[in-house]
């Protein structure tokens, strides 16, 4: 599979804005690898994705774990001499995976990702106790970490009762396409 | 403190977003009670909503912006923004910016939440208030002097910025200066600013635990007695897991300037650690 040109260009656009991210500019000097601290759990190392990018590749990228692992915590952007906004070229290709229908990478965490939205399309905040109970239960994992939950709702961690946002109405507009 | 920023009569709107709201009441509690001894009123943001975190931002980018689009909508003319998250934080302040620079994107708004933007809208982190803050309020509220007490500052990835906010300024060795005038003492070491994996805490608690473990034995290397984060989440994950024998506790930075201050509100909050910080107190004479 190869990213057509409107694709590259979806990646490309800045999805939060219309500000680009021109992943061109990358020339490997693999600063963004040296600083991720998540690259031991990556299959492909962030600068070789935008290597591949450059060159179209789209399906190794779009079933990569790399772009579900990453976390957006920006510490490789901050130093890439070339200020790529790696972790929204990263937010593009999740939702390009998504789209396109592909293996996801780490069904995990995109798991999590789902059951985090819900909530907050439910109740406008996260509440956290359902979350991991609605993730867990989709997983059918749900012994694990349970010492670890009983500790956290002991240690009043996890609040029982969801707090909800009152103009619900407001968020439920969010998510309506 | 010096009224520099532009506030009415040092109040400020307070969003303090889901962890801090939800699993870290310490963190919050202390974060009020700071504020309240140095003369700064909080008035938490009337029915503020998540800012959508990294989850939206992963799989839904309309939600992403349009999240904190509320929040900022929400926002009384006049007041700064304080924002207690860092993550948080980040998501305002960039969807703020990319406001800013956009007509199209703010005849949106201008549309959805029959609203105005206010392009001056100051939104502002924890940190910048205590930049605000000088000797003479550290000679008026210290009633105890943390005795030496040997800190590892955590930031993890908040000193990180994306390139939409390259401009904005950096917190670097804040924590370690204030609590320097507090009578604390900072080590050297080398994790400062190293992530501590967030929410792959629950979808690859293997790849956090590595990541935390790394951390927590970097500072006691370096001699710390405390952890210090600015950041619930950051909070969470250092207890919950790190799977080392040996950990030291961890403190949230407002936490250690409450003590200072000698608030008393904080044996509530102690309860609340996984990792017991009451002897290190003790020891150093502070509780
Ligand atoms: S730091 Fe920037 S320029 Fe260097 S390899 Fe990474 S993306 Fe490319
Ligand atoms: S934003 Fe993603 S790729 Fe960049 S350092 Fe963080 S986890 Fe690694």
């Amino acid at each position: 599979m190869k990213l057509s040109s409107q694709e590259m260009k979806r990646v490309l656009e800045d999805v939060r804005g219309h500000s680009e991210v021109n992943f061109n500019l990358c020339f490997q000097c693999r600063t963004c690898a040296n600083a991720c601290p998540f690259l031991d759990a990556m299959d492909i190392h962030p600068n070789v994705i935008m290597r591949m990018l450059q060159f179209g590749m789209g399906e190794p990228v779009l079933k990569s774990s790399t772009i579900w692992v990453c976390v957006g915590c920006n510490t490789c952007c901050d130093s890439c001499p070339m200020a790529i906004d790696i972790p929204t070229v990263m937010d593009a290709l999740r939702q390009l995976a998504m789209e396109k229908g592909v293996a996801i990478g780490e069904p995990d965490i995109l798991n999590f990702h789902e059951q985090m939205l819900k909530s907050v399309k439910k109740y406008g905040r996260a509440h956290k106790l359902e979350i991991m109970m609605r993730y867990k239960l989709k997983k059918k994992d749900l012994f694990q970490d349970i010492g670890l939950g009983l500790t956290m709702l002991a240690k009043r961690k996890l609040d029982l009762r969801a707090k909800k946002v009152k103009d619900i109405q407001s968020i439920e507009s969010i998510f309506k396409k | 403190m010096k009224a520099s920023l532009k506030s009415k009569e040092n109040t400020y709107a307070y969003f303090p977003g889901c962890s801090l709201a939800a699993s870290g009441h310490e963190n919050n509690r202390s974060i009020y009670k700071f504020c309240e001894k140095v003369g700064i009123h909080l008035e938490e943001l009337d029915d503020w909503n998540c800012c959508g975190s990294s989850s939206a931002h992963s799989i839904d980018s309309e939600a992403a912006a349009l999240l904190p689009q509320r929040n900022i909508s929400l926002a009384q003319q006049g007041l700064p923004l304080l924002v207690a998250c860092p993550s948080c934080y980040i998501r305002m302040r960039s969807t703020h910016e990319e406001l800013k620079s956009d007509d199209q994107a703010k005849e949106m708004y201008k549309n959805r939440w029959e609203r105005n933007f206010d392009q001056d809208l100051e939104i502002i982190h924890f940190f910048d208030l205590l930049t605000k803050l000088d000797q003479t309020v550290i000679d008026k509220n210290m009633t105890k002097p943390l005795n030496g007490i040997r800190f590892a500052s955590y930031y993890g990835c908040m000193l990180a910025k994306p390139p939409i906010l390259r401009k904005d300024k950096r917190h670097t060795g804040i924590m370690e200066k204030t609590l320097k005038m507090l009578g604390a003492e900072p080590v050297s070491w080398q994790n400062f600013s190293k992530c501590c994996g967030t929410y792959l805490s629950v979808a690859k608690p293997e790849v956090t635990t590595k990541v935390v473990n790394q951390i927590m034995d970097n500072a006691i290397e370096s001699e710390a007695e405390c952890l210090v984060t600015a950041c619930a989440m950051c909070h969470l994950n250092l207890e919950i897991r790190c799977s080392l024998k040996q950990q030291i506790p961890t403190f949230h930075f407002s936490e250690l300037l409450c003590i200072a201050f000698g608030v008393d509100d904080h044996k509530k909050w102690f309860k609340r650690h996984l990792v017991d910080p009451v002897p290190l107190l003790k020891e150093k004479g502070l509780v």
